[in-house]
């Protein structure tokens, strides 16, 4: 073990987290709007619009998460008609792409979470607002979405960890997040146990972070 | 399509033996997991609390990592290892492991923490009163385990361990950065060599759509075989 190393390595490797941190947190938020839209949708009546939704959370939950990657930001750039239009100016940045991937993929496990939360809902919670004549509008905000929310925290926290853990991906397109950091300085000093347990440490200590404030907020939100 | 025929020019029969590598991969990596569940199952359910600490070391930290991460760490740390064990008996050659072991070594060691979870999981969720009707009625440990705890353990495991199959089917995508040619290895190789990477690309997107529907439609009937009678 060669602990200097370590001590040189670590911060770098922590100012590589913001990088994780930012990737994750701008993922998280353009996800959960995907997700919430397509749970909407696959909850709707339409067979069309239902089978959409359903198509999308099938292709992105059945393919690997580097494929998605791959395919936005190698794939992309070969339509020609694309680079003529101002999205290349987003597609060329390999940061953007990966963001674009992570987002879309935890935007369709999420559509998953929320779409199972609203319909293990018990059917009594709304009867008693329709029977109290509360307007369906007030039963959906203050009612559904509330109690969905409250269901799927545990399942969500779940998918923060797994797009935590999914955002190492991103080291494969050129970004410099703890991943590719560490490879980096692995590839200068041969030193790979050091540099990536060291990583991987800080991954844990994200992660044990993550666990711990989705806990909070489910003990903040019980139902007792 | 002419990028996809058979032979010389195409890329069809090279993709298909990468699939083939793909399925060998993550198969290897489930049976691996289930090894490990073996062992770690037992320590997470012991009352020794030393053993339950090893266990629960073990699926957090694993769960807790990027799987790149530890993927890199065996592909690059583990031949390193192996040597400094290898001197100590007195070896000094240079040794490198094989990207398909070392790739479902990695693999299966994170597929392992995933389904102890599970096994722990069904086995706790198993009424307490079958354990203590064995036990009255005098079973031997292995038959009682064999024959009461493990058929009741399958029914409620194995959706659960679908799961599992999936995630380790979908990560097994990710050996592709130590070299071995699987299928995103293979579309790499592909792309770059056509310079068609967006057809490729979704190429691989698709054979793991099939992997994955068709895996399903197994497993599903194993699903329908072990709840008999429910």
């Amino acid at each position: 073990m060669d602990l200097d190393l370590m001590l040189t390595s670590l911060p770098k490797l922590l100012s590589a987290a913001v990088i994780t941190l930012k990737l994750l947190s701008v993922s998280l938020i353009i996800g959960l709007l995907i997700g919430f839209i397509f749970a909407v949708l696959r909850l709707n009546k339409n067979p069309f619009i239902n089978k959409f939704a359903y198509g999308y959370s099938y292709l992105f939950r059945g393919t690997p998460l580097l494929v998605q990657i791959f395919i936005i930001y190698f794939g992309l750039g070969q339509i020609e008609w694309l680079r003529q239009t101002f999205l290349w100016v987003i597609l060329k940045e390999p940061y953007w792409c990966a963001i674009i991937a992570f987002a879309l993929n935890t935007g369709a496990y999420t559509s998953e979470i929320l779409r199972s939360a609203f319909q293990t809902i018990k059917p009594g919670i709304i009867e008693a607002g329709k029977s109290l004549g509360i307007s369906n509008k007030i039963i959906l905000y203050k009612i559904q979405i509330p109690v969905a929310i409250r269901q799927s925290l545990p399942a969500y926290g779940n998918e923060i960890i797994l797009m935590m853990k999914g955002t190492s991906l991103a080291s494969t397109v050129t970004l410099m997040d703890i991943t590719g950091v560490a490879k980096h300085i692995v590839s200068t000093t041969y030193k790979p146990l050091e540099v990536f347990l060291l990583a991987g440490g800080i991954y844990l200590f994200m992660t044990f972070i993550i666990h711990n404030l989705i806990k909070y907020l489910e003990k903040k939100y019980s139902f007792q | 399509m002419d990028l996809l025929t058979f032979g010389k020019t195409g890329w069809g029969d090279e993709l298909f033996y990468a699939t083939l590598m793909t399925i060998a991969v993550a198969v290897t990596a489930m049976l691996i997991g289930f090894l490990f569940s073996l062992i770690f199952t037992p320590f997470k359910l012991s009352n020794n609390k030393f053993l339950n600490f090893i266990a629960n070391t073990y699926t957090t930290v694993i769960r807790g990592v990027p799987e790149l991460l530890v993927i890199y760490l065996f592909f690059f740390g583990g031949s390193g290892a192996i040597m400094y064990v290898a001197s100590i008996f007195g070896y000094f050659e240079y040794i490198e492991i094989n990207a398909f072991i070392t790739g479902s070594v990695a693999i299966g060691i994170i597929s392992g923490a995933y389904s102890t979870e599970v096994f722990r999981g069904a086995i706790q969720s198993i009424d307490k009163g079958q354990f203590e009707a064995c036990k009255v009625l005098g079973f031997k440990r292995h038959i009682y385990f064999l024959k009461v705890i493990m058929p009741q353990m399958l029914r409620l495991a194995i959706p659960n361990l679908s799961n599992v199959w999936q995630i380790t089917l979908k990560d097994t995508s990710l050996i592709s950065v130590t070299g071995l040619v699987e299928i995103m290895r293979q579309s790499y190789i592909a792309a770059g060599s056509t310079r068609d990477p967006l057809f490729f690309y979704s190429f691989a997107a698709v054979l793991y759509l099939m992997l994955t529907f068709l895996s399903m439609k197994l497993i599903n009937k194993l699903e329908v075989k072990y709840s008999r009678g429910f």
